[in-house]
């Protein structure tokens, strides 16, 4: 207790500090899995990625990221083991956070493709279950948390073979694909942003202090998925058709529909990326902030600090300004025959199962959920080759990353710890 | 690319290298034309050039070829088939050989046609590079093939190009006979050993068609499969 009260300013200070690097990690290294398909598909070019991802990673980040980041705050580990001794969960969150962003900056520096949110559901377990006891660590949460590892990227696949085939059906396979591109593209885009702002509205905005019923909610969202389509609609009804382009590729024109719409779903998955990672920045800082800041007392119900979500966004956001462009630029040359057609399906897909699990509080893998959605296009055939030798490493890298993180976590633990006796 | 991002899942696309390749091999048969035009005019110094140029043309679809080979590891997921793309790419390979040995051959022995041929025997080559080009057409649409997830329309197009590229084969089957009828009739005034090898050639320009019937009908199982 005495040691929250004395050093209660230096450890928030700690904390946000390793929070903010954290989420300034994220966001220089995983955007680039946000906004790759996009870039590689050359819907965007790098400056309006980078510029997109800004805007809507920090928007992710403040009006939806609430739920996760509570989550990780709180529901992984049972308080009632911290009541005597607070300042354990504040050592353990801060030796997490720690352990994350040094296996992550290791893994960065090897090239292997790790999850951030794995680095910090390994980091809490393992400080958790090695520090103070098995029992602190609520394993159902963490089985369902697990769980969801396995089920979203299956989920997001199957969402993006249903886009994909449903274009097919509804554009590519027809008389005239560029007339129903025209007309259907819009719909895509509507619903992207129904999905989104639905999300934001039940789910998110509550930890900013907006209350909106629900009819509300739902007329707001129809409003916006209308008024997304109707922009879209505009920028659309510009394209001409390119017949020198059509009769090299028949479809070139209709695809240019498509990279319009992939603005669209670039916002979303950089949205979706925001409300999810920002947690596993900012997750254990809130913990920290919310023990100190109540003396001890480990509350339930508090709130999250107001400052705390706009810190993980200018985190990320910071990030994104200093390496984004340089990551995005090695990228954006290694894709072919990406078409934005596959490449929208992949990220809408993907998008629309990452917010949804933010909405629910689940701090899934943003990467992997995208991994899901590419393979369900791949399944309905629509890209020409994909390495499954990559998938396996980047699956085998994940599983690998949750006993490393909880390693770190455990001798930072009892390093700062020992500091603090 | 930093392998820290996904995007190493996204391997490169065999389907450009493919049309790439019969696009090399449709120019490298073509060059038999002029080739032979030579030949009739006995000009050997311009003929021995065009077949260097078909060698070279050759070579350039191996090297294709070669890359496209080694650009595709087991653990590739694509839309079509692994073995039957490597399948569908040594038949396209062959085409180009054929061509070149067509040429060497005759260059090899200064081989002439009997100059009451020569009409025939030109309509009779371009029917064979016709399935050729039909071949090459063919491939080139495997873009559009994947923008449709190989399936619906544009199937069905690819699968009228490949009927219609059974019948030129089937012409250059009749005009084969016709050809080898023809010889048969002026042989005896021929020098014997030039009979037998003209009589190669004939069925090894036929064989440029064959091939290409070949092609898509690889095409054809690998869109089944």
């Amino acid at each position: 207790m005495d040691i929250l009260q004395s050093y209660g300013a230096i450890l928030i200070g700690a904390a946000a500090l390793v929070g903010f690097l954290m989420a300034w990690g994220i966001g220089a290294n995983d955007v680039a899995n946000a906004m790759g398909t996009s870039v590689g598909s050359k819907a965007l070019t790098i400056k309006q990625a980078i510029i997109i991802a800004m805007i809507f990673e920090f928007a992710g980040a403040y009006l939806a990221g609430g739920e996760v980041t509570s989550t990780i705050r709180k529901g992984i580990i049972d308080s009632a083991f911290f009541v005597d001794t607070p300042e354990l969960l504040v050592f353990g969150m801060i030796a997490s956070l720690l352990a994350a962003g040094l296996w992550l900056a290791v893994a960065s520096a090897l090239g292997w493709p790790v999850s951030t949110t794995h680095s910090i559901i390994g980091a809490i377990v393992g400080f958790a279950a090695v520090g103070i006891s098995a029992d602190a660590v609520n394993w159902a949460k963490i089985a369902g948390i697990v769980g969801s590892w396995v089920i979203t990227p299956a989920i997001s696949g199957f969402i993006a073979y249903l886009i994909f085939m449903s274009a097919q059906r509804l554009i590519f396979d027809t008389d005239n694909p560029f007339k129903n591109a025209k007309r259907f593209v819009p719909m895509y885009m509507g619903l992207a942003g129904f999905v989104l702002t639905l999300v934001t509205i039940k789910k998110g905005l509550k930890h900013v202090g907006i209350d909106l019923g629900a009819m509300e909610g739902y007329a707001i969202s129809v409003a916006i998925a209308v008024g997304v389509a109707i922009v879209g609609r505009y920028f659309i009804n510009k394209i001409q058709i390119d017949e020198k382009a059509d009769q090299r590729m028949h479809y070139a024109s209709v695809e240019k529909v498509f990279a319009i719409l992939m603005v669209v779903t670039a916002c979303c998955m950089a949205f979706a990326h925001g409300s999810n990672d920002v947690a596993n920045a900012i997750g254990p800082l809130a913990a920290v902030v919310n023990v100190v800041e109540n003396n001890g007392e480990i509350a339930k119900k508090a709130a999250l600090a107001w400052w705390i979500l706009p810190l993980g966004g200018l985190g990320i956001v910071a990030g994104l300004a200093l390496f984004g462009h340089r990551v995005i630029e090695t990228i954006g040359k290694g894709i072919t025959h990406l078409t934005p057609s596959r490449g929208f399906a992949a990220e809408l897909a993907a998008a629309t199962t990452v917010v949804i699990a933010s909405g629910t509080g689940l701090p899934i893998s943003t990467t992997q959920t995208l991994v899901g959605a590419v393979l369900g296009v791949g399944m309905a055939r629509g890209i020409a080759a994909l390495n499954l030798s990559v998938v396996r490493n980047i699956v085998v890298s994940w599983v690998v990353t949750l006993p490393v993180g909880a390693g770190l976590s455990i001798v930072f633990f009892f390093m700062i710890k020992g500091i603090f006796a | 690319m930093p392998s820290n991002s996904f995007l190493g899942v996204f391997a490169k696309s065999p389907l450009k290298p493919l049309e790439k390749h019969i696009d090399l091999v449709h120019k490298c048969a073509k060059g038999l034309l002029p080739f032979f035009e030579a030949v009739f005019n006995n000009d050997w110094q311009e003929a021995e050039q065009l077949q260097r140029k078909i060698s070279n043309l050759e070579k350039q679809a191996d090297q294709v070829k070669r890359e496209l080979r080694v650009s595709l590891p087991s653990g590739i997921f694509m839309p079509i088939n692994r073995q039957d793309l490597l399948d569908l790419l040594s038949q396209q390979d062959k085409i180009a050989n054929r061509a070149k040995d067509i040429s060497g051959r005759v260059i090899g022995r200064e081989l002439q046609l009997p100059p009451q041929m020569h009409d025939q025997f030109v309509e009779y080559l371009t029917r064979c590079l016709d399935a050729t080009g039909q071949a090459q057409t063919v491939i080139n649409e495997l873009d559009e093939l994947l923008e449709t997830g190989f399936k619906g329309r544009e199937l069905r197009l690819v699968e009228d190009m490949i009927a219609k590229l059974d019948t030129i084969e089937d012409d250059t089957d009749a005009m084969q006979v016709k050809m080898r009828r023809m010889l048969r009739t002026l042989e005896q005034d021929l020098n014997p050993v030039d009979v037998i090898f003209l009589y190669d050639i004939i069925e090894w320009i036929g064989d440029l068609a064959d091939i290409s019937e070949r092609v898509g009908s690889r095409l054809e199982l690998m869109l089944a499969g």
